[in-house]
This record gives structure tokens, C-alpha cells and sequence, in this order.
């Protein structure tokens, strides 16, 4: 894996969310009430909505767009919905995030 | 290697055909839909509720975009395939995409029957099909013009319905002496024309068009005997033929529609087709009932399984009109081998009637009293014989045995595999058997589960009644809607707790009042946020996180992701500088859109959010503050020009309307707050449609107030007249104060003054003026801390976190 800085958990507001620009497109990392830290593609699996931009409850977010909800954990949308984000592995060392980019990572080598 | 599957149309026997596949041979196919429509797999039935305004296409939509990208399936929006060539196995759609296949699934539809009479082909003639005549319909209801429909029929009669809905003057043509002949013997199609006239919609009976009239574009629609009705809008709805063509051209064999066998093969073994465009065993069908099963039959097969088999069942025929319960199944035409229990009560505008063969069911027509329709569904299916019973067979099931009358008790002696919902085709036994294994205990969930009730919904009622069966005492339907699944508490409860227990925080709320999450969902907290910050407006800390998107970063989140950002221009007043700055702001952002709002703004569309900030400090120097465009707050008052300019203007209504706005900008309410001011009763500014209106005449200011003109259209009610500008504006405060205080939160004031009534508030407001003065007293206290520029602060770098990126990374290493 390759595990790229990105910044601080106190960069995240408790229950809201930041992006982090990458070459193939934004990546929304959320920060929970209890300061969980996930990472997604930030595009609902909806109508590609910024999940970034959601309403961040429990390990979930709520689409800006047409209010799908998202569980963090898994990248499935949840009731009755049907469909999934992309979930990005994120690591946190003390405050300090990291985020793994596979696909990035083999195109360097 | 995965084998080819092409699928041409995309409506729901496909889309259910899809669901059974994904679950019987999951990876076997590599699927490629072409969907001639521009759009994701709807739900068709649902059209009638979207054009009366009971739903919008969101809720109908039954698989979402994601849906497809999850499944692999490829999906072309808007391409009509144009070619299908059996020899080299491919399909060719009118954007040049040719897709080869290895199994090929038809399944077109149909098309709307057209009347051959001349003017068929006027604009202003419509049909009733798809989203895009559901939409059409929709603005040519805007004008609440007169609006002819052709056909008495299920589609013709929903589509009535929904144009007077509209609020459109609606007169029903009908080629037949009863309406709906085909479901209803003459008996209940009186019954039917009388409710219909009762909504206030016309109805002519033997009605033969010869021909649609206009200059130009419709202007009425001529009778075989002469008689002009006249329209703006005609909408045809006589009924649908398949639509074959394609599988014709290519020598697939066609005879009303695709010719299928039992298993929906066509006459190419590697060709299938379902849904409307099939014909099975001789008969073509348009109900959703035998298309799904349509679609479960062709999964088998083309899962492998080779056994399924089409098998013919009569579908009841329900209409989807709120208000009217009509039932009908079957075959009931008279004959010598056929006997009829008929059972009427005019004053309670009940009819039923059950035709019997050899003490069989063979056919039931039931009109103003349904709930017994599944049972005699059930009875008809299983070819029971109902000698026994026969003498209260037309009572109903609760009748039978000397059970009591309990509707409950009718639903219980329901057999496991009783059909419930016709729609979905599910029974009893799935449903209480999802209620049990799953503890389901919302009709919400039933829903999510079983499908059962997720169409017309007009199985609700029974469902419920299942549900109560199951659940007992744990379902409790009448009881007060909760907030959302966080609580049982309602809005107004919480509201009332809020203030008596004297809870300050979203936290606090939780915690006293028992949440069941953690920390609530999207629904809760920003309703949860405004009370706090309506009822607490010194002491409570506004919780950003608990905002929509659009009020935490003070601009509307477009579709793209892109902001739109409208500044405030008091009463719809502007100058050249302002405009200056606004034109210099486009050019200098690159900002697409420019455009006018409804409410006499200039709106910037298609503004990047990192952008935002920049955007307003350079607005913010010319004197703009926030428009609070995306508020539910105050929005914009409307102004006309008044006493100034107008000739006929009596009062300075432009004047008012800055004041008015001035005084109240910045202040959160329930739902958003629209206002305007008319300087005369000719109403240039259309005061008598917003939440509220000044009508100015010349011995004063008539407030108005509860207008609609969105999802409802609504005019307003006259709340009083007074003599002064400072009275008028003091009665407005009041009045929205007290929307602010009782109003639960995303209700509009229209909705809030009907719920708790307009005498209420006029008594409150009007006549009483200490508690008017209260009102006035704490919105101002309220404004003291409202009243900040949302735009400046950020310019000035407040929530600087929310517009940048928190990092860019991979960009180097890309590049290496």
C-alpha cells in the first residue's frame, strides 16, 4: 500500500467531512462524532451527488442531492436503496491521516 | 467466457426481468440496456400521483443510476435502436452504437393509440405515456385553461383527475355510453361518471371526436354532431397498441404484438421479448401484474431454467384516483349459464356484484367498498365453490361462518397465499413472514422489503391491516407521525419539550427525550437546528454540521456540484452600479449562467466552491449581501413600482417592500418565506400567491398571506386590512414570528395556517394585540443576532475549511 499524507483530523470538523483532490477525482474524508476517520470516492452512487457535502450522522452521510444515505463503513447505500461508493483505506497515527491510493501507486512503478 | 445479453427498453418488466436474473444467474450475462427514453427505469403507474402533485419523479424512480454502475450493466440513455440485423446478431441505435448480442430481449412497449381525425397533430395534443407527457401536461396546466381528454378509460380518467388537480377546467370525452365499459358493467360506470362530476370534472358520454380544431396550435375538439368543446390542452388517452415494429421489420413473427411462447421465446430461439409489446397465448396485456410475471418467466429461461411457463390469470383493475374505490375482475357479461348476486346502497353509494357459473366466481364488479376484492379474487382462482355461503357471499368474507363483522377478522382468515398486492404479486404469507423474520414495523419498511403496497399503493390498507395482525399492539398507525426513525416523537412534541424543559443543544434534545441514534440523522438535526435556533436565538450556538449543504456554505448546490449565489437586491430594486459589479464578477469567474429569478433577483449559476469566497468579497464591495437564496429563511419581496411611477399605484409599494425586507433579512423560518408587495389590486407584483402579500389600496394595506405557488397552487388568505405602513409592518412580524414559534420545520405557512387554522391566526394577530406585540417583541430580539451577513463574514475567512481542499495529492507521482 501506499500511504499518502493528507493532513490532520482537526483539519475535519467533528460530523462533517473535507475533499482531497487526486489525479482521478475527488475523495471526501469524513470525521464522525466519535472521531472515526473514512474515506470515499466523493460520488454518490445516486446521481453522483458530493457525499462530501452531506449531513455526516453516525458512520453515515446523507447525500446532498436527493438524500440518499450512505453507510462510511461499507460504501453501500442503505434502507432501501440500492448501490455502493468506492471506500479508500485510511489510516490515522495519532492525528495524522494517511489515505492508500492502489491504482496510483502501481502506475508510478 | 460470459455470453451477451442486449436488452432494447427500459421500463419496469425489463427492469423487474434484470431483478430476478441478477438473483437466478448472477455474472452469467454481460448486459447492455438501450433505453430510448433519457432516463433510469421508473415506475410507470406512479405517473398519475406525480401529475396530481402527490409524488415527484424522484420517489418513482426504481433503479437509480448507481443501481446499474453496481450490477455492470451498461445503460444508453436516449438511444432508440433503429436496426436489429438476426443474421450478424447485433443491434444498431440511432447514435451509431452497434452491439452485438448472444441473447436479445424485446421489449419495447407500446404506443399510444392516435385518433385518426384531422388536427391530430396540432401542439397542444398530447398522450399520456411517459415522464415527458406527464411533464408536459404539468405546464400546460400552469395557464388553468379548459383541458379536453379522450377516453373514459383507466389512463383517461387518472389523467382527468390530475389535470383538475392542476387546477385545470377538465371536460372528459368518452366514445362508449358508460365510462370505463371494459372493467365495468353500466351500473358502476354511472357510479363512476357521478364521482368524477362531483370533483368537478365534465363528462360526455357518447362522444365521437371528428376532429381536433386551432389556429395554429389546439383550440378545441369538434363532436361528430357538431358541438365544439373548446381547449387549450387535449390529451389523448384511448389506449395503446404494442409497439412491434422493430421485431416486424426483422422478420421476427409479429401478430398483434411479438409473438411469444409460454417460455417468451419469439420465432428467433435467441430472441425473447416481454412487457406490453408481447403477445403470449393470444392475448397482449398493459397491467403490471402479468408483465412481472412476464419477467420472472423470461428470467427462468434465460437463466437456464427451461420448465417456467406464462400462465394466464384474470388481474383485477383498480383506479387510481384518491377517493374512489372501484374493483373489477374478471368476466360479467350477462349470459344464460351465468347467475349475478347484486348488492346496492345508493345513499351510501355502495354497488356490488359477483357473476357466478356453476357456483363459481367468475367475474366481480365492486364499486364504493373494495376491501373485499382479494377475497374474491382468492375464491375466483381457486374456483371455489361457493354454494355453501351463498346466501352472504356478497357481504363479504366477515360475514361467513357467523364470524363477526371485523375487518381485521376477514384479513386473518385470508389463506397464506392470498394475493395482496396486485401490483407486485405478493401474498400474505411474504408479507407476514418479512413482518416476523425481519421485526418490521413501519409501512416504510413492508415497502422496502416485499415491494407489497410499493406501486399504486392502493393495497395500503390491507397491508396495514396485515400489519396490525402481525405486530398487535406494536403497530399503531393512528398514532402521531414521528419526526423520522430517531424518535416517536412528533414535531410538535419536540417543539413543546424544547421550551419546557429548557434544552439548549441538539446533545441535550437527544439525550432528555430518549433518541434511539447516536447522534440523529439528516432528517432530525437541521429540524432539531432551527428550533433551537428559533426558540433559543441569544444562548444557542448554531450547529453548522447540522445544516443542509446550502445554508452552510450560503449558496444553492446546483446538480453538478457547482454553487449558484443570488445577492440580496432589496425589493427588486438595482442600479448600474450594482449591475456593474455583477457583470464584472461573470467575466472575471467565468461564471456560465446569468440569469432572473421569479423573485426579481439576478442569479449566478455554475460558480466552483473554492471559488465562493473570492465571488462574494468582490460582490461585497459593491454593496451586496447574501440573498439567502437557499435559505429557510426570508427569501425576496417582490415589489411592483408603486405610487412612484405607476399611474395606478396608490400606495409606495416599492417602498414597503425595501422597509419590509430590510426589517426581516437574515431571520430563519420553517420553510422558506416569499413576499410581496402589489402598490394596487391589479397585483403586478403577485402578491395573492406568496407565504405573504400587501395588497395596497387607497385607505391602506390589505395583508394577505398562506399562498402557494410551487408544488400547490394556492391563493392566499386576506388576514386584514390596516391604515398605516407602520401597522403593516408590525402585522407581518407578528404573523411570521408565529410561524416561526409554531410552524414544524419544512412547512410552508400555508400548510401550518391550515393545520392550525386561519380564524386562529387572524384572532391571535388582528385582534389581539398584546399577543400581537409579543411576537413583534421577540422576532426584533431574535433579529439582534440574525442579522449578520453570512457572505462577508466568510469573505473575511470564517469556514474557510469548507471551500479548499483539506490536501492535493498523487498529482506529483502521476507526473513522474
Amino acid at each position: 500500500m501506499n500511504w499518502i499524507a493528507i493532513g490532520s483530523i482537526t483539519d475535519i470538523p467533528q460530523r462533517g467531512a473535507r475533499c482531497v483532490a487526486t489525479p482521478q477525482g475527488k475523495i471526501a474524508v469524513f470525521r464522525t462524532a466519535e472521531d472515526q476517520v473514512f474515506a470515499t470516492e466523493d460520488h454518490c452512487p445516486h446521481k453522483g451527488g458530493p457525499l462530501s457535502q452531506g449531513i455526516v450522522h453516525g458512520a453515515a452521510v446523507t447525500c446532498p442531492l436527493h438524500n440518499w444515505v450512505i453507510s462510511l463503513e461499507t460504501g453501500k447505500a442503505l434502507g432501501a436503496d440500492e448501490g455502493a461508493v468506492k471506500t479508500i483505506p485510511v489510516r490515522v497515527e495519532g492525528e495524522r491521516l494517511f489515505i492508500a491510493l492502489e491504482a496510483l501507486a502501481s502506475k508510478a512503478a | 467466457m460470459t455470453e451477451k445479453l442486449v436488452i432494447i427498453g427500459n421500463g419496469m418488466a425489463p427492469g423487474r426481468m434484470l431483478e430476478h436474473l441478477l438473483e437466478k444467474a448472477p455474472g452469467r450475462y454481460s448486459i447492455t440496456i438501450f433505453n430510448a427514453e433519457p432516463r433510469v427505469n421508473y415506475d410507470r403507474i406512479m405517473l398519475s400521483p406525480v401529475l396530481s402533485g402527490e409524488k415527484d419523479y424522484e420517489e418513482i424512480i426504481i433503479h437509480g443510476d448507481g443501481w446499474y454502475i453496481k450490477n455492470g450493466i451498461t445503460l444508453y440513455k436516449g438511444h432508440k435502436i433503429v436496426a436489429l440485423d438476426r443474421t450478424a446478431k447485433t443491434v444498431t441505435s440511432d447514435h451509431g452504437v452497434v452491439e452485438p448480442y448472444d441473447r436479445l430481449v424485446i421489449a419495447t412497449g407500446s404506443v399510444p393509440f392516435i385518433i385518426p381525425v384531422p388536427g391530430n397533430d396540432l401542439p397542444g395534443v398530447l398522450t399520456y405515456r411517459d415522464l415527458d407527457d406527464v411533464q408536459a401536461m404539468l405546464l400546460a396546466a400552469q395557464s388553468r385553461a379548459k383541458a379536453v381528454v379522450i377516453g373514459g378509460g383507466l389512463l383517461g380518467l387518472e389523467a382527468a383527475a390530475g389535470l383538475s388537480e392542476r387546477g385545470m377546467d377538465v371536460t372528459v370525452l368518452h366514445v362508449m355510453p358508460t365510462l370505463m365499459e371494459r372493467q365495468l358493467d353500466p351500473a358502476a360506470g354511472y357510479l363512476l361518471q357521478r364521482a368524477v362530476e362531483q370533483r368537478g370534472i365534465k363528462v360526455m358520454t357518447k362522444a365521437n371526436t371528428k376532429a381536433i380544431v386551432g389556429n395554429g396550435r389546439v383550440e378545441g375538439v369538434k363532436l361528430a354532431d357538431g358541438t365544439v368543446v373548446p381547449a387549450s390542452l387535449v390529451v389523448m388517452a384511448v389506449g395503446i397498441r404494442p409497439n412491434a415494429v422493430l421485431a416486424k421489420d426483422a422478420g421476427v413473427t409479429v401478430n398483434r404484438g411479438i409473438v411469444v411462447d409460454a417460455g417468451m421465446r419469439t420465432s428467433d430461439p435467441d430472441i425473447f421479448a416481454l412487457g406490453e409489446c408481447a403477445e403470449v397465448g393470444g392475448q397482449v396485456y398493459g397491467l403490471v401484474a402479468p408483465l412481472y410475471e412476464m419477467a420472472r418467466v423470461a428470467s427462468s429461461h434465460l437463466a437456464g431454467d427451461q420448465s417456467a411457463a406464462f400462465v394466464h390469470n384474470d388481474t383485477p383493475t383498480k383506479l387510481k384516483v384518491t377517493g374512489i374505490e372501484l374493483f373489477s375482475l374478471g368476466d360479467f357479461a350477462d349470459g344464460d349459464d351465468r347467475q349475478e348476486i347484486v348488492l346496492r346502497d345508493a345513499s351510501a353509494g355502495v354497488y356490488k356484484r359477483l357473476v357466478l357459473k356453476d357456483d363459481r366466481i367468475i367475474g366481480t364488479v365492486l364499486y364504493g367498498e373494495t376491501a373485499d376484492g382479494a377475497w374474491f379474487n382468492d375464491l375466483k382462482k381457486k374456483q371455489t365453490d361457493i354454494s355453501e355461503m351463498r346466501d352472504t357471499l356478497i357481504f363479504g368474507q366477515a360475514y361467513q361462518g357467523g364470524a363477526p363483522l371485523d375487518p381485521m377478522a376477514a384479513v386473518a382468515a385470508l389463506p397464506d397465499d392470498a394475493e395482496i398486492c396486485g401490483c407486485n404479486g405478493v401474498c400474505k404469507g411474504t408479507i407476514t413472514g418479512a413482518i416476523t423474520s425481519k421485526g418490521l414495523t413501519s409501512l416504510d419498511d413492508v415497502r422496502a422489503h416485499t415491494k407489497a403496497s410499493a406501486s399504486c399503493g392502493s393495497c395500503t390498507g390491507l397491508v396495514e391491516q396485515l400489519m396490525s395482525l402481525t405486530l398487535g399492539d406494536n403497530y399503531n398507525p393512528a398514532a402521531v407521525q414521528p419526526m423520522c426513525g430517531c424518535t416517536t416523537l412528533g414535531h410538535d412534541d419536540v417543539r413543546r419539550l424544547i421550551k419546557a424543559k429548557g434544552l439548549k443543544t441538539i446533545p441535550a434534545v437527544m439525550q432528555e427525550l430518549e433518541w434511539k441514534t447516536s447522534c440523529g440523522c439528516a432528517k432530525c438535526r437541521p429540524a432539531l437546528n432551527y428550533y433551537l435556533v428559533a426558540d433559543w436565538p441569544d444562548e444557542y450556538a448554531d450547529d453548522y454540521q447540522s445544516r443542509f449543504i446550502n445554508e452552510r456554505v450560503h449558496a444553492n448546490i446546483q446538480k453538478d456540484g457547482t454553487y449558484s449565489v443570488v445577492p440580496r437586491m432589496w425589493g427588486g430594486v438595482t442600479s448600474s452600479k450594482e449591475l456593474r459589479a455583477i457583470a464584472d464578477v461573470v467575466d472575471r469567474f467565468e461564471i456560465p449562467m446569468v440569469k432572473v429569478t421569479g423573485g426579481q433577483r439576478i442569479d449566478m449559476l455554475g460558480i466552483r466552491k473554492e471559488d465562493l469566497p473570492a465571488v462574494w468579497a468582490d460582490l461585497g464591495k459593491a454593496g451586496f449581501v447574501s440573498g439567502h437564496a437557499y435559505a429557510k429563511g426570508l427569501r425576496t419581496v417582490k415589489t411592483c413600482v408603486g405610487s412612484d411611477w405607476c399611474r395606478f399605484g396608490t400606495q409606495d409599494s416599492t417602498g414597503l417592500g425595501i422597509r419590509i425586507e430590510k426589517f426581516m433579512w437574515g431571520s430563519w423560518t420553517p420553510a422558506k418565506v416569499k413576499m410581496a408587495v402589489s402598490g394596487c389590486p391589479r397585483n403586478c407584483a403577485e402578491a395573492t400567491c406568496k407565504d405573504v402579500g400587501v395588497i395596497c389600496v387607497d385607505s391602506g394595506f390589505e395583508i394577505h398571506f398562506a399562498g402557494a405557488a410551487g408544488l400547490d397552487i394556492k391563493g392566499t388568505e386576506v388576514l386584514g386590512l390596516v391604515k398605516t405602513e407602520d401597522e403593516a409592518l408590525e402585522v407581518i412580524v407578528a404573523l411570521v414570528q408565529m410561524y416561526r414559534e409554531q410552524g414544524r420545520y419544512l412547512e410552508r405557512i400555508y400548510k401550518w395556517a391550515k393545520r392550525v387554522g386561519i380564524a386562529e391566526i387572524k384572532r391571535q394577530i388582528m385582534d389581539d394585540a398584546e399577543k400581537r406585540s409579543g411576537y413583534y417583541e421577540r422576532f426584533v430580539f431574535s433579529q439582534k443576532f440574525a442579522q449578520v451577513d453570512p457572505w462577508t463574514e466568510r469573505a473575511s475567512g470564517k469556514d474557510k475549511h469548507e471551500f479548499r481542499p483539506m490536501a492535493s495529492v498523487g498529482f506529483a507521482e502521476a507526473a513522474e
